[in-house]
């Protein structure tokens, strides 16, 4: 293919600068030190040195467990939680006799939680084992004794065997870069998996190597590598290739990692390095840090509050019984002598009281342990597994374009979704689309492309006018005909649209010489490899970034296609103006000055067909303007004015300029500068960019070119309306100040009511001392003039309440302002900001603003990115969004969400993390309320058995409520329960602040409920005892006994607490009837089912309804009247409180509800909105 | 804005809806209302009119019961003598203790009690013990169900000491409940004539059939050193010792009764009863009250006013949240659309300021 497509491109010609060359550094110095001691034998398998060594197999796991310790681990892991060791303890201590119940009670209930736990744990590692089981299965050609390649597994894989690897197939392993295809043993390599990146990299191959080509060459082939340890930098390596009593220095430019992927060559071969665990890819895999939600840090206090409880209610119990038994023996007499004091055992001898009550603490420890609800953790877990798959199958987070549903990457975070305070987000990709798009160009001073950029209708509506109408006087734009904008098909990289000069028409523009060489420069001047597909013969650009593929588009759309490149030319097809058809021009291609950071333009020398030499530059304009001759400079004033406008636009732009060479000149150049490329030495870089620099002037201005990088469809409208549920959204951004303002304007994140306060250092007084250079004294200056700045911007805030307010700081200002001494007046000024935008910030800023809004101001942070650079971001903001797009995985894996478009996050917070946080929260104090409701009915009758431990029910009753008759309506609520419905959750963002505010969590609201559940429990126990009290209580003359009053109770806490679940929800579909329903009616089965077991086995239960409570009529009447009573109280507080106290959701409820009535609800929220907003101001101005 | 909002939202469905039929092999999530959260459902809000509704229907509904409950908890006569002091003689009445340990004392008493309203048979006869912990965990224990239940299980006595085994081997039935057998008896007369007590089917009858056993008969119950309550005829076997079963059903709570025997014949108003006690049950140690009850029953058991009292209250409590609410919606009719009352905005404590 490669031959036939683009004939044998020396690639390393067109990279003339360091991109190959390893410089052998300090730290190549270092090899064989600690740290630096591998050997590798390169194809030498029996080399008893080799063999001595024992570097470990290819075979790679990533499980956490394996089939043998799966057991063992996984429940060391269960008992890390503090409450399963109690229930563990609770487990052994039930086969002694202090236990109040039977051990298969306790333990069974155990079992199942643990068991599902652990089966949950155990399906996750079994798909992470499949996929482990595919990776080392994969086939590989290695290089085996008989000196052919032979198909082996992944896993046989040892260091320093031979490999090849065919075109689109992942390296095995870490290995080194032997020979490719090509002549010069360069090879493309895709690099997704491992940071993100989907451009291209190139790989190069050491030149003595390069030649090594067919199983022949290999079989003499012989090689030692001595390189550094296994380490977890991707981005560094050192090495040294020890071949034929040669050294030879290697660095990453040699080395293929694992996962990552062979593109456009055909074949390389490579020596493996470090294989499996070893590889770097391997070693990067350290699990995520481990987030916890806020929620779950309140449940675990909680947890300890219930903990007190219990000991409380123990050590009572345990004091009364302590004295009730001491009073057994006095003297001779015994008092209770149906107990037969004289001869107790030591849990009940009165002459040992102390020692029996502490016994009896004990006891009173696993009986109240009903308290500390034992199916809780496993419930939520259950529950946010559920509750992710709803996430993940979400029909409108699926993006269409990239086939990328919304994935819920851990589960653990859901409910925090529902409660971020504020958003930072990462620009290009995230809220950009991250594909450039040619849309303007200035050339000869004459501005074409009248398509809008999104920024352009932004600014437009900012000016108070129509966004397809804007008068000329800003910016040169003429007003876009329709038939211009409508015609033509989508292409990618290229929304140009000029009638003036598309189609040919350019040949009649007043300076068509200069329009035809500005677009032979784009033709020409790039390192775009074209990619003919042999189907479809569509040519297709692979380009190291998007703006290049998208000049070459764009030259390519106005008839100057780049059909070829080969070793020494490049191939266009233009249009002749003179005969009026298309013709291939050849250009010899004699230099390539590429692009890096400092030079900021890039330069080809090219010879055309009529043998004229030229010098073809492209570059940003700060370098570019500086290098015009005084002859070219006829458009600059013009294009200067353009440029300033295409920036202002949010769009890029790059300076095109050429420049005719005489034969003399070149030469003389190009002596200069082989020479400097020949050089061996550290100088030989800088004698290189002298010499470019030595041609690359005098030149002549074209025109400049402007690419957009598109918002993503519905961020403005996504921005809007999480700025509408008061969610505090920063973006950080690499872009300049200008570029960020307008980019923060075209999302609608600064809206032009807005007040902006500028933080920057970029002050005459600071540039003046930076051109003195005395760095601590701008330090110093730097930094009180940061303090300074904003301390004025909190004055502003404070003067003016009504308005908000748009921060933005640019990254230097942000160094200072994260200083330790500002940073907490930098937040405070940033939190009453509406939003704020950081421009020029580095990761490591970002990931620095990301604690420090974590950290101080105590917020849940959700951070928001797309690519390698947003990683750390991520990690550090309590929630991470990955936006799994162009950018490919490094930003998904290390988020605990992804989705494909930023347009997501509205639904993904609004509907998803309201309901989740909401669900969350009722189902813990749920869980609470109904756990307390039992316990202390327990409690209640300890007092009146003289707290001798014996529990009020049956043995199975109690080890079942928790596994069976309480946790499906429970666990339901947790999945299913809906306060408002998704598009009113979307319609009234502010309903989100509920969970900012974590006002269904509040302690009061958790009080409130162990409160609900004390009292419940009060009545369950003191109405059941009194109506069932001493007398029959059938027509039979039979009197209530222990078990009786047992079953009576036990099915009014069962009715009562799936009453009261059946009051708390919202949202009832069948489900929520068929588990709440369903578990009342599987209890009375249960003790039917129970009762008909012989008497050994189910004891006081035996036949007890059938015979007993179900022909008693007062049975029935106390269980009505018990389970209105006991959900009463809350009823009539809810009551209450939805009229006269209403919470945001009851409010919207009501609106709903009458609004389908009157046709209303839309003005009326909007009216709500408004005034909620005069209402926070309100507390604002009181509050400062 | 909201407007646009669902807007494209809605149109988003529309379009992915059309192409779920072109693309195979999608990742798309399928559509079901079930993933998609839709499913329908009720929302029950409370508002206004569901509140004072059910409210009223509750208060509508629980104060006839409770009034019905009332009513026939009135109609059962109940005749409840308290004899443990009585029942000591004079000069023993400083040292309760004494005399009824004593076995030399006559434990025999006459008691008389008044029948105030006829009393319809059939007449339940109760003993009523008070401070007496059947629910002791030691007590509740210390039994062998599998000893009761047959023959086999005659040496399974683990659980009963230690009132497991005698020197003459295991003693049937073993435990405390057994042992602490409650032993007073009672006779009646009316005007010296004998009432009859029958003193069968006063236990329940799965007791009967599946807990205690027809081949199971006492042994050696009784005969270690410290005698503790009634003694058993050991040719009758244990499911034909009615007083036992109903002695071994544990009561729930420290104050109970338990059924000693039926009088099969109605009884008149101003009848007087003699009854003769055998006093022998000790609950001088520990401070128990006895009492014998006599009591017919009606469809809703012995008498008791607690639950009617119960039902008539939690009813007017309804009917008066009803009338309340009624009241502060009327007084306090709230305008749609006022968001003051919003609880979380009084309290704006997450502000940063």
């Amino acid at each position: 293919m490669a031959q036939e497509g683009k004939g044998r491109v020396l690639l390393s010609k067109l990279y003339s600068f360091a991109c190959f060359r390893c410089t052998a550094g300090e730290e190549h110095a270092r090899i064989g030190q600690k740290g630096y001691s591998r050997v590798v034998y390169c194809n030498d398998p029996d080399n008893p040195e080799a063999i001595r060594l024992k570097y470990r197999g290819n075979y790679v796991s990533t499980t956490k467990y394996t089939l043998a310790n799966f057991i063992p681990k996984s429940l060391f892991e269960q008992f890390r939680r503090v409450a399963n060791i109690y229930f563990l303890v609770v487990a052994f201590v039930s086969f002694s006799p202090l236990a109040p119940y039977s051990a298969p009670s306790v333990l069974l209930p155990l079992i199942i939680v643990i068991g599902a736990t652990m089966a949950k744990e155990g399906v996750e590692d079994w798909r992470r084992r499949k996929q482990d089981i595919e990776a080392n299965n994969r086939e590989v050609q290695v290089y085996d004794r008989n000196h052919s390649f032979r198909e082996s597994k992944w896993k046989n894989l040892r260091v320093g065997d031979l490999v090849k690897v065919q075109k689109n197939e992942y390296f095995p392993a870490d290995m080194l870069l032997l020979s490719s295809s090509y002549e010069d043993g360069v090879c493309y390599v895709d690099t997704m998996n491992l940071d993100g990146e989907t451009n291209l990299k190139l790989k190069h191959a050491l030149e003595v190597t390069a030649p090594l080509k067919d199983e022949e060459s290999f079989k003499k082939f012989r090689a030692e590598i001595k390189c550094e340890d296994p380490n977890e930098h991707l981005y560094s390596f050192v090495g040294t290739l020890y071949l034929d009593g040669n050294q030879y220095s290697l660095c990453l430019q040699r080395i293929l990692l694992r996962d990552s992927k062979l593109k456009n060559t055909d074949y390389i071969y490579g020596v493996v390095i470090f294989t499996g665990h070893d590889t770097k890819v391997m070693q990067n895999a350290t699990d995520p840090p481990s987030k916890r939600t806020k929620i779950e840090r309140r449940m675990d206090k909680i947890i300890y509050v219930l903990f007190s409880t219990l000991i409380t209610i123990s050590f009572t119990g345990s004091l009364f019984f302590g004295i009730q038994t001491k009073r057994d023996i006095s003297g001779q007499k015994y008092r209770r002598w149906y107990l037969r004091p004289d001869d107790a055992t030591v849990f009940f001898d009165p002459r040992r009281a102390a020692l029996a009550a502490f016994f009896h603490f004990l006891t009173g420890l696993m009986l109240y342990g009903y308290l500390i609800p034992i199916s809780l953790y496993v419930s939520i877990e259950i529950v946010k597994v559920l509750q992710s798959i709803f996430i993940n199958q979400d029909q409108e987070m699926y993006y269409e374009e990239t086939d990328k549903p919304a994935h819920a990457r851990t589960s653990n975070l859901n409910e925090e979704l529902g409660q971020v305070a504020a958003i930072l987000s990462d620009k290009t990709g995230t809220l950009t689309c991250n594909s450039m798009e040619f849309v303007k160009c200035s050339i000869a001073g004459t501005a074409y492309g009248l398509g809008m950029t999104e920024v352009e209708i932004a600014l437009a509506k900012r000016r108070g006018k129509l966004p397809l109408v804007i008068d000329g006087s800003s910016c040169d734009v003429p007003t876009p005909s329709d038939d211009a904008i409508g015609a033509g098909k989508t292409i990618k990289g290229f929304n140009f649209r000029d009638e003036r000069i598309m189609n040919g028409r350019w040949v009649h523009e007043p300076h068509s010489d200069v329009i035809q060489k500005f677009f032979r420069v784009l033709a020409l001047c790039h390192t775009v490899i074209p990619n003919k597909d042999s189907k479809s013969k569509e040519v297709s650009y692979e380009s190291e970034s998007p703006d290049e593929a998208a000049f070459v588009t764009a030259a390519k759309e106005l008839g100057f296609d780049f059909v070829r490149r080969t070793q020494t030319s490049i191939e266009i097809h233009e249009f002749d103006c003179t005969t009026h058809k298309r013709v291939a021009r050849v250009y010899e291609l004699l230099h390539v000055l590429e692009f890096n950071s400092s030079r900021k333009r890039m330069s080809v020398i090219v010879r055309n067909p009529e043998n004229q030499l030229l010098l073809l530059s492209k570059g940003a304009d700060s370098v570019m303007f500086e290098r015009l001759s005084e002859h070219g400079r006829e458009f600059e004033a013009h294009t200067k004015e353009q440029i300033s406008c295409y920036s202002e636009a949010g769009l890029r732009t790059l300076v095109i300029a050429y420049r005719e060479l005489g034969e003399d000149e070149y030469e003389k150049w190009e002596k200069e500068f082989l020479e400097a490329k020949n050089f061996v030495g550290a100088d030989r870089d800088a004698m290189m960019q002298a010499a470019a620099e030595n041609i690359e002037r005098n030149l002549v201005l074209l025109g400049a070119t402007a690419v957009e990088d598109k918002l993503q469809k519905g961020v403005p409208e996504c921005i809007n309306k999480l700025a509408g549920a008061r969610i505090k959204i920063w973006i950080l951004t690499g872009d300049k100040m200008e570029t960020a303002i307008n980019i923060g304007y075209a999302c609608s994140l600064l809206r032009e009511k807005m007040k902006k306060i500028i933080i920057t250092l970029d002050l005459p007084e600071i540039v003046a001392l930076e051109k003195q250079g005395d760095k601590q004294a701008i330090a110093k200056a730097s930094l009180e003039s940061v303090r300074e700045q904003i301390k004025e911007g909190k004055h502003h805030i404070r003067k003016e309440i009504a308005v908000e307010f748009g921060l933005i700081i640019d990254g230097k200002s942000l160094t200072f302002a994260l200083d330790k001494s500002v940073k907490k007046s930098f937040l405070k000024l940033a939190m009453n900001c509406a939003s704020v935008i950081c421009c020029r910030s580095s990761p490591k800023q970002k990931a620095l603003v990301t604690r420090l809004v974590k950290v101080e101001a105590d917020k849940t942070t959700l951070a928001i990115g797309d690519g390698a650079n947003d990683v750390g971001m991520l990690q550090e903001a309590d929630i991470g969004v990955g936006i799994s797009g162009v950018e490919g995985m490094q930003a998904v894996m290390a988020s605990d969400f992804a989705i494909a478009q930023f347009r997501f996050l509205e639904r993904l917070l609004l509907v998803h993390g309201h309901w989740c946080y909401r669900r969350i929260a009722m189902m813990i104090c749920y869980f609470f309320y109904k756990n307390i409701t039992f316990g202390f009915t327990l409690f209640w009758f300890e007092a009146y058995a003289s707290f001798s431990g014996q529990p009020a029910y049956n043995d199975w009753y109690m080890s079942c409520y928790n596994v069976f008759f309480t946790s499906l309506p429970v666990i339901a609520l947790g999945i299913f329960d809906q306060d408002v419905s998704a598009r009113l959750c979307l319609e009234c963002p502010l309903l989100y602040q509920e969970g900012v505010h974590n006002v269904l969590f509040k302690w009061v609201r958790i009080l409130g409920w162990m409160f609900n559940g004390v009292l419940s429990s009060i009545i369950i126990f003191f109405f059941t005892t009194r109506s069932l009290a001493s007398q029959a209580f059938r027509k039979d003359g039979k009197v209530a006994d222990y078990s009786v009053l047992g079953v009576t109770m036990y099915s009014c806490v069962v009715w009562a607490v799936n009453c009261q679940m059946a009051l708390s929800i919202n949202y009832f579909t069948w489900i929520q009837h068929l588990f709440i329903w369903g578990s009342i009616i599987f209890w009375y089965i249960f003790l039917v089912v129970y009762g008909f077991l012989p008497s050994t086995i189910s004891t006081t239960a035996h036949k007890v309804l059938v015979e007993a409570c179900a022909p008693s009529i007062l049975y029935w009447l106390v269980t009505l009247v018990v389970v209105i009573s006991a959900t009463l109280p809350y009823f009539s507080c809810r009551a209450f409180q939805t009229r006269f106290l209403p919470m945001i959701h009851d409010y919207i409820q009501r609106l709903h509800l009458d609004g389908s009535e009157h046709e209303v609800n839309r003005e009326l929220l909007k009216l709500v909105g408004s005034k909620l907003d005069r209402l926070l101001t309100r507390s604002r101005q009181r509050k400062s | 804005m909201n407007a646009i909002g669902a807007a494209s939202s809605g149109g988003a469905t529309a379009a992915s809806d059309s192409s779920t039929t072109t693309k195979k092999n999608s990742k798309k999530p399928k559509y079901s209302r079930f993933t998609q959260q839709e499913l329908p459902a009720c929302k029950p809000i409370l508002t206004p009119g569901l509140v004072i509704t059910t409210f009223i229907v509750i208060g509508i509904i629980f104060i006839p019961v409770g009034l019905v409950s009332l009513f026939a908890s009135e109609k059962v006569v109940e005749i409840v003598d308290r004899y443990d002091d009585g029942c000591v003689p004079r000069n023993y009445s400083n040292n309760k203790l004494a005399y009824i340990r004593s076995k030399l004392t006559d434990k025999s008493c006459t008691r008389t009690l008044n029948i105030v309203k006829p009393m319809k048979s059939p007449i339940y006869i109760y003993y009523q013990l008070d401070n007496f912990y059947q629910n002791h965990r030691r007590y509740v224990k210390s039994r062998s169900d599998k000893q009761l239940r047959s023959k086999k299980g005659e040496s399974e006595t683990k659980l009963c000491d230690p009132e497991g085994v005698s020197a003459n081997g295991p003693i049937v039935p073993c435990g405390l409940i057994a042992w602490s057998l409650f032993n007073d008896t009672y006779k009646f007369k009316v005007k010296n004539k004998v009432l009859e007590v029958n003193k069968k089917n006063i236990a329940w009858k799965s007791d009967k059939s599946k807990k205690f056993g027809s081949d199971v008969y006492p042994k050696n119950f009784q005969s270690g050193g410290l005698i503790g309550g009634g003694q058993l005829n050991s040719s009758i076997p244990l499911s034909e010792q009615e007083n036992l079963i109903v002695w071994m059903r544990t009561a729930a709570l420290p104050t109970f009764r338990k059924l000693y025997g039926k009088i099969e014949e109605d009884l008149q108003a101003n009848q007087q009863i003699t009854v003769v006690i055998q006093n022998n049950y000790n609950t001088y140690s520990f401070g128990g009250k006895k009492k014998l009850v006599l009591s017919t029953t009606t469809w809703i058991g012995g008498k008791n006013d607690f639950l009617g009292i119960a039902y008539v209250t939690v009813g007017g409590l309804c009917l008066f949240f009803a009338i309340s609410f009624i009241l502060l919606y009327v007084v306090k009719p709230r305008p749609l659309g006022d968001p003051s009352y919003l609880s979380w905005n009084r309290n704006p404590a997450g502000h940063l300021n």
